[in-house]
């Protein structure tokens, strides 16, 4: 799908509460376009509840339902089991919650939801931390990174939600990334035709929170895919496949290129740059990359 | 629009609900038409949805909600926006 042939419709109206370079609401609006007005969107605590605007006035223009941090997916399973009791099963439920809200807190009702067969499409945007509160570390936030929590650096590696999705065997899972707004756009075509539990993560560079300007949130994206720290793909029954850049990376067309050249763009990583480089960190963010990939190719080539 | 009787808070949909969001502006985007290839990526990717795609894909910034950011300008290939100083436009 082209840019040109995107839809028009918006759903989110300006004037929003979200910094400007959100990456959050770049990614709505593609989600919006997608689904179109026939959609329930159901948002726990993060930014997005924020973004929403102040009562009584909201930016969004579908209806939403405001739910506890932890909940977002038990929500959605309750909406989508009152709509289909009125006999609007053809309604779109979302559950639209950021990365603490899906990895950490709200991890046991997505899982429950997933196995429980819920219809619905759970979305987690994932800035790689807890940006609403002030940037504190998530089990997304990847080594090496500064948080409020992490002050010298995150001691441990980001979880691989992926592969927790996978576990569910879930008809429908993709990875994507707001830099990719027509592969985002197909990716939640795709999930909204299908019946059952859909899972769509998308990679959302904050400003504020990563520490870089704000009219650079799609070049970090682009460059999370291109050095590897992020990948693309999609799961449809089981069966994997890789999407872009990351396709050709993982058949090795291509190579990644170094995380240093993202790192480098963003505040959260300068102590690993001054006052001296951390050759010893650097590398160990590298290696785990190639680790990661290589779990990647055993897996899916 | 239809207001709905019930016991709970609840917010209705309006352009600005955060107010004229133009005012939080400190670059300017200014667009150069005669640069403009119509690519679209500009208004794909801005953030607030202020890059208003016209019939004929032409497009144009609304001021009054667009926050500044900087990003239509970047994504443009051929830069036919750039960002100048709010300033210096008074
Ligand atoms: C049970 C509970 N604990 C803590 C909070 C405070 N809180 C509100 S939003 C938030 C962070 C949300 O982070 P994330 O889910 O990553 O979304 P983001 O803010 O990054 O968009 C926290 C800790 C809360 N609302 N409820
Ligand atoms: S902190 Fe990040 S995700 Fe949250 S509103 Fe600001 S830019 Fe968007
Ligand atoms: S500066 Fe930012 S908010 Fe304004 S039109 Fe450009 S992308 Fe949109
Ligand atoms: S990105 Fe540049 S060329 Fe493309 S539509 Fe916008 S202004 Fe025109």
């Amino acid at each position: 799908m082209a840019i040109k042939n995107l839809p028009v419709e918006e759903c989110m109206i300006p004037g929003s509460a979200a910094c400007p370079g959100c990456p959050a609401t770049m990614a709505l609006r593609i989600v919006f376009k997608a689904l179109g007005k026939n959609t329930v969107m159901v948002v726990p605590a993060c930014c997005t509840a924020v973004i929403e605007s102040l009562y009584p006035n909201t930016s969004f223009d579908v209806p939403v339902m405001n739910i506890a941090f932890e909940a977002a997916a038990a929500g959605a399973s309750g909406v989508e089991a009152a709509l289909r009791q009125q006999g609007k099963g053809d309604t779109t439920v979302v559950a639209w919650a950021g990365d603490g809200g899906t990895y950490d807190i709200g991890i046991q009702a997505l899982s429950g939801a997933l196995e429980r067969r819920t219809n619905f499409i759970y979305i987690c945007y994932n800035n790689q931390i807890y940006s609403n509160t002030g940037i504190q570390r998530s089990g997304a936030t990847p080594y090496g990174a500064w948080t409020t929590t992490t002050v010298g650096g995150k001691t441990e590696f980001r979880k691989e939600m992926g592969e927790i999705i996978q576990a569910h065997h879930i008809p429908y899972a993709a990875q994507a990334c707001v830099s990719y707004p027509e592969d985002l756009y197909n990716k939640l075509k795709k999930a909204k035709d299908i019946k059952g539990p859909k899972y769509i993560e998308i990679m959302a560079p904050c400003p504020p929170g990563w520490r870089f300007g704000m009219e650079k949130t799609v070049d970090m994206g682009i460059m999370a895919v291109e050095t590897g720290a992020w990948a693309l793909y999609e799961c449809e029954n089981d069966v994997v496949t890789f999407n872009g850049k990351s396709k050709l990376i993982l058949e090795e067309k291509i190579q990644r290129k170094s995380i240093e050249e993202w790192i480098k763009q963003q505040g959260r990583f300068s102590h690993l740059f001054k006052p001296k480089k951390d050759v010893k960190r650097i590398k160990t963010i590298e290696d785990h990359t190639d680790q990661i990939w290589e779990r990647y190719r055993k897996k899916y080539l | 629009m239809k207001k709905y009787d019930v016991v709970t808070t609840i917010s209705y949909p309006k352009k600005g609900a955060m107010g004229k969001t133009g005012s939080w502006r400190v670059f300017r985007p200014i667009l150069d038409k005669t640069k403009c290839v119509k690519c679209l990526r500009c208004w794909i990717y801005c953030p607030e949805g202020t890059v208003i795609r016209n019939k004929d894909d032409t497009v144009d910034i609304d001021y009054e909600y667009c926050k500044g950011c900087g990003i239509c300008a970047n994504v443009c290939k051929v830069k036919a926006i750039t960002m100048e100083r709010e300033a210096m436009k008074k």
